[in-house]
């Protein structure tokens, strides 16, 4: 009887096996590494918003703090989304015609509201206040990055759970003062380490009971 | 040693016919109409399962019977049942192995496809009574983005670590195992399809006694691990039930009692599917009376051992003094399923018991029907584990009947019919007898003269 098999079919079969692990191998790290990316995360990418409206220029150039239209931001787990009107306390007076603020007119026009784009969306399972953060020493740009400096905001934290507890399970070294939490541009100073600890006793932050699971999951 | 052997292989065997009366029913003979009728049967249970997977998975486990008292249903007992059906496969080819049991070579090849199916059906259980299915994975530790492991102190952590450890190694023993019967299939295929396939399975086996050598080394170093892989995976299960607080559940005795039922029910099945097999292949020749009435002997001494269980459970009921606990008991034997477990004592304890007649361990039509009834029985035994102890916990205001629902019972019935596909299938395409263990029974036999 012929054979069946040529003489390279030990070969092919050797490399089957190491083609075998190897595809497992690149498998399973594909699907490790894939929800770490940024086409998962939306992290660093730009959302088409209705009005290009620069918070480079608002905030950095003009100095307009955060609250002036995020209004909430202190008192309520959603920090706000200005109404036509907020854009109109200066725009009814200053670049009336511009081409660029078009939208803006006809949205005080019909009364219709502009639909801004949500940059950081957070899935319908987690509960997030931002209350509780900024009125506990956690400052905007610790979450949101430079936006003094981002004239289309992106979402610069990855926002996964895994992000949310590096602070949460040692929330010392992100700390501020009250004074600075709507600083843009504040940088832990170099005796953060001692710092940490007495913020955390001044706002009385019990960090044991930061990572239960119904802290965030309700 | 010879008297051991005794029965188990036909008066004028030969390597040659023994070979052909496995091999032949695989290659050189048509299957009748009853194959062909129980294949169709079976093909349309599968859809059934299908049909109603598909409907759990648009509607949610809302279509089970479960409710919020009554968290597991249908779908734990059947997964606690059908891992149990699973365990005996293994078992019996590592555990016989060993202990260099004779009656083993016949059987276990079929009972570690048994095994293989039974695990995997078993292993859909868990999943599908999730509420959100696609997370499952979740149970692994790997890194991820949640930076979060698994809750290492659930109990079902642990179980997904026993069943995938238990399933993957089933897969590789049954495996190596079949390498040579490839080999052989290879040689006997008729076709050049059916050479290329067969041929690529047996990986090159040319059976030279280097090869022997080393798969006897391999295999026996498997068996050698498989036993307590067997005995911790139904362990953990019972774990499940152990390490909560409820009443009936929080017992140590649980993990070995689970294991004893595992097997009780999987050696109830291996009867009533080579009963099936010996009539289907025509293997009455290999699948003798000897092998029956061995494993009706482990039957009854496991039916023996769960009847002590049982008794032991209520004694410690009483004997604990608590409660819930006693209530819980009282409930067990005289509330409003007291007829479903008087049953399953019946099934499970009692009748088994005719098997101390010599008779009726002979018997092929008791033997099966002793088996179906403990299947019937330990089936009862899972679901009353669960209704009972979650009908009727610390809290009086929880408690609630249990009801089923249409979808429960259809996706039980396509779970059994699915089973049955699985095994026809494999009937047609593998040897469902090692062959060439029962060839080495027969140079054993030779060599003793």
């Amino acid at each position: 009887m012929a054979q069946i098999f040529p003489a390279y079919a030990n070969t092919v079969a050797r490399a089957a096996i190491l083609g075998a692990a190897a595809l497992g191998c690149l498998g399973l790290g594909l699907l490790i590494a894939l929800p770490a990316t940024s086409h998962v995360t939306r992290q660093d990418i730009i959302v088409e918003q209705p009005v290009q409206f620069s918070h480079e220029h608002h905030v950095g150039g003009l100095g307009i703090d955060c609250r002036y239209c995020h209004t909430s931001v202190e008192q309520s787990r959603f920090a706000g989304i200005p109404p036509t009107h907020t854009c109109m306390t200066c725009h009814s007076q200053l670049w009336t015609n511009a081409e660029i603020l078009a939208p803006v007119r006809r949205s005080l026009a019909e009364g219709v509201p502009l639909r801004w784009q949500r940059v950081h969306v957070l899935p319908d399972y987690v509960y997030f206040d931002h209350s509780v953060h900024v009125t506990n020493g956690v400052g905007c740009s610790s979450c949101h990055g430079a936006i003094n400096r981002m004239p289309q905001v992106r979402q610069v934290a990855p926002l996964t759970m895994g992000w949310c507890l590096s602070c949460h399970r040692d929330p010392a070294p992100n700390l501020r003062p009250e004074s600075e939490i709507f600083n843009m541009d504040w940088k832990p100073p170099s005796d953060q380490a001692e710092r940490g600890p007495k913020l955390l006793e001044h706002y009385g932050i019990r960090s044991a009971h930061l990572t239960d699971c119904s802290r965030c999951h309700r | 040693m010879s008297g051991a052997k005794e029965g188990l292989l036909p008066e004028g065997a030969s390597y040659g016919n023994l070979v052909g009366t496995v091999a032949d029913p695989l290659m050189r003979r048509r299957m009748g109409r009853w194959y062909w009728g129980g294949l169709a049967l079976a093909l349309l249970m599968s859809l059934v399962l299908a049909g109603s997977l598909a409907w759990l998975f648009i509607e949610g486990i809302g279509i089970f019977g479960n409710n919020t008292t009554i968290v597991w249903g249908f779908p734990i007992a059947n997964y606690v049942w059908w891992v149990g059906i699973g365990n005996a496969g293994t078992l019996i080819s590592s555990m016989l192995l060993l202990t260099r049991q004779p009656w083993r070579a016949a059987i276990n090849r079929f009972a570690e496809a048994m095994t293989l199916f039974a695990v995997s059906i078993a292993g859909i259980f868990p999943i599908i009574h999730l509420g959100r299915p696609y997370l499952s994975y979740w149970l692994a530790p790997y890194p991820n983005t949640m930076q979060l492991w698994p809750q290492w102190r659930s109990a079902l952590v642990w179980d997904f670590a026993a069943i995938v450890t238990y399933l993957l190694f089933s897969v590789m023993f049954f495996y190596i195992g079949l390498i040579p019967d490839l080999a052989t299939l290879r040689d006997r295929a008729q076709s050049r399809t059916g050479r290329v396939l067969y041929g690529i399975f047996a990986l090159g086996w040319r059976g030279s006694a280097r090869h022997w050598a080393r798969h006897d080394a391999v295999y026996r170093a498997m068996a050698a691990m498989a036993v307590p892989l067997v005995v911790s995976v139904h362990s953990v299960v019972g774990l499940d039930f152990a390490a909560g607080l409820m009443p009936g559940w929080q017992e140590t005795i649980f993990p070995p009692y689970f294991v004893v039922g595992a097997l009780f029910s999987g050696f109830a099945m291996v009867v009533v599917l080579a009963a099936l097999m010996r009539w289907g292949f025509g293997l009455q020749s290999l699948l003798t009376m000897r092998h029956f009435e061995a494993m009706a002997k482990i039957i009854l001494a496991a039916s023996v051992i769960m009847g002590i269980s049982y008794a032991t459970e209520w004694l410690m009921s009483w004997y604990g003094g608590e409660r819930a606990e006693r209530s819980f008991l009282h409930h067990q034997l005289a509330g409003s399923d007291a007829l479903l477990y008087w049953s399953m004592i019946a099934f499970n304890v009692a009748v088994p018991q005719v098997l101390w007649l010599p008779a009726a361990r002979r018997s092929l039509p008791v033997l099966i029907g002793v088996s179906l009834l403990i299947n019937v029985g330990m089936w009862l035994e899972r679901i009353l584990i669960i209704w009972d102890t979650l009908s009727h916990g610390y809290l009086p205001s929880m408690w609630r009947p249990w009801h089923t629902s249409l979808w429960d019972w259809t996706i039980l019935a396509g779970s059994l019919g699915f089973y049955a596909l699985l095994f026809l299938v494999f009937a047609r395409v593998l040897p469902v007898v090692s062959m060439h263990d029962m060839g080495k029974l027969l140079h054993e036999r030779e060599d003793a003269g």
